[in-house]
């Protein structure tokens, strides 16, 4: 292949060897390279949101990181944010009672993104929810179910913590 | 999308950095990627090789020193941020970089980066250009700096030779009491805005101002200090009659027309803005108003 590179990187607590071009992103070498397709790809220039992942613990768009980029370090997408394949996450529980999610496209982004943000900010006003949601696009649901999602996510893990 | 063929480097050091760009042809410099990666994946930039700064040692952190923060070129927006010095120290430029895209863009966007991509939009360049800052750049012969108004060469092209890259800026401090205000107008929360404006000021024993910085971004190819407003307030009572006045010259800028909004539209925000923003660093000025709260 030409100029390609051997990267070494952990994804979901499991690490990961590949052989990869250096002009692969991240959100194509983790869906076609891992098969982990959770991660969804909307604008694929930065500005829906939907490919967000966490990387080192922070939230980026993986649509705009180079794989290579991402050798030896650590990146966590919406797959692993379940604490087991049987059970969800208080963030994921919230979103499925206050219908947080229609189609599901944005879900993926929302998700980590509020992840980031609710260990940050774990009891923040619907302002900050909004704020902190404002660069993920939904088309479906209008956003209301999503903040009052993350606001009920947000008692639920204070009073049960991870 | 797929970004056209390049060759990739990722060097360790500043050196390296600069062997590379001296011996490689239609080089791109990686930093947080939140520009040139769409540039690349839309294939507006189509470079051979892309050197990645980002493993480079040294190049983020934020400090004091002599009067001025010291901030390196690949230190991240969200750094800046949560940065408890640039909160206190530089409050203009934390009530600034709030407004610069959305969390996971700060995690990823570095001041050299955006001064570097010199978007006349950008917050941090306007606040670049309100406070002076100084660009420090390595190339062959060493480091030189570069003040901030000798910066725009032209419209996103910043007076950096092809063998040179950023490693640092500097900020000068003003007095800790000084009223300041980043204001700015955009269609949707984190776009760029159409027109911005930064004001700030320092008053003498008396109240008035003996110092005075007003800036307006997004209205011209970069952004402009607005000068015969900063000479306007200068040892004179401070009105909201005085602010309407002086912020009427806004009305002559050589405004960009696009697609965005018309020349004739960005010079009406500039007036308005700048006019905002002096209204909200005099009530600041001398600490009557509290700092923006961190979040």
């Amino acid at each position: 292949m030409p100029h390609s590179r051997n990267i070494a990187l952990t994804v979901n607590g499991e690490r990961y060897e590949r052989e990869v071009e250096v002009r692969l992103m991240l959100a194509d070498f983790l869906r076609h390279h891992l098969g982990l397709t959770g991660t969804h790809l909307g604008c694929e220039h930065g500005v829906c949101g939907a490919c967000t992942i966490l990387l080192d613990g922070r939230s980026a768009r993986s649509c705009l990181l180079l794989a290579v980029q991402c050798d030896g370090h650590d990146v966590m997408t919406v797959e692993g944010i379940a604490p087991s394949a049987d059970a969800l996450h208080p963030l994921q529980e919230a979103f499925r009672d206050h219908h947080g999610l229609q189609c599901g496209f944005c879900t993926p982004g929302m998700l980590t993104t509020l992840i980031e943000f609710l260990r940050e900010n774990p009891d923040p006003t619907e302002e900050e929810v909004r704020i902190a949601i404002s660069g993920n696009l939904c088309r479906c649901t209008g956003y209301q179910g999503i903040v009052a999602a993350a606001l009920d996510a947000a008692k639920r893990m204070q009073a049960a913590p991870a | 999308m797929k970004p056209p063929p390049f060759e990739y480097h990722d060097p360790r050091t500043e050196a390296e950095v600069v062997g590379l760009l001296a011996r490689l042809d239609n080089a791109k410099l990686l930093a947080g990627g939140q520009s040139l990666m769409p540039m690349l994946n839309m294939r507006y930039v189509l470079p051979d090789h892309v050197i990645d700064l980002n493993r480079v040692e040294g190049l983020s952190y934020i400090r004091e020193a002599e009067g001025a923060l010291e901030i390196g070129a690949l230190t991240r927006q969200r750094d800046l941020e949560f940065s408890d010095l640039v909160r206190t120290r530089c409050p203009l430029m934390h009530e600034a970089v709030r407004q610069v895209g959305h969390r996971q863009t700060r995690n990823r966007g570095t001041i050299g980066g955006s001064l570097g991509h010199l978007d006349p939009a950008a917050e941090l360049v306007t606040v670049a250009t309100a406070l002076d800052a100084i660009v420090t750049v390595a190339g062959p012969t060493g480091r030189r700096e570069v003040p901030f108004a000798e910066f725009p060469a032209g419209f996103m092209m910043p007076s950096i030779a092809l063998d040179e890259f950023i490693t640092a800026v500097r900020i000068p401090l003003w007095r800790s009491d000084h009223g300041f205000a980043f204001v700015e107008f955009a269609r949707r929360h984190g776009d760029f805005a159409i027109v911005s404006a930064a004001a700030m000021l320092e008053a003498d024993g008396s109240g008035r101002p003996a110092r005075a910085s007003v800036t307006i971004g997004g209205a011209t190819i970069a952004p402009q200090r607005m000068r015969d407003i900063e000479q306007g307030l200068v040892g004179q009572t401070l009105s909201q009659q005085l602010f309407r006045d002086l912020c009427e010259s806004c009305r002559a800028l050589e405004a960009i027309d696009d697609i965005h909004a018309p020349a004739a539209y960005r010079q009406h925000l500039a007036v308005v803005l700048s006019r905002r923003a002096l209204q909200a660093a005099h009530a600041r000025l001398n600490g009557t108003a509290v700092l923006p709260k961190r979040h």
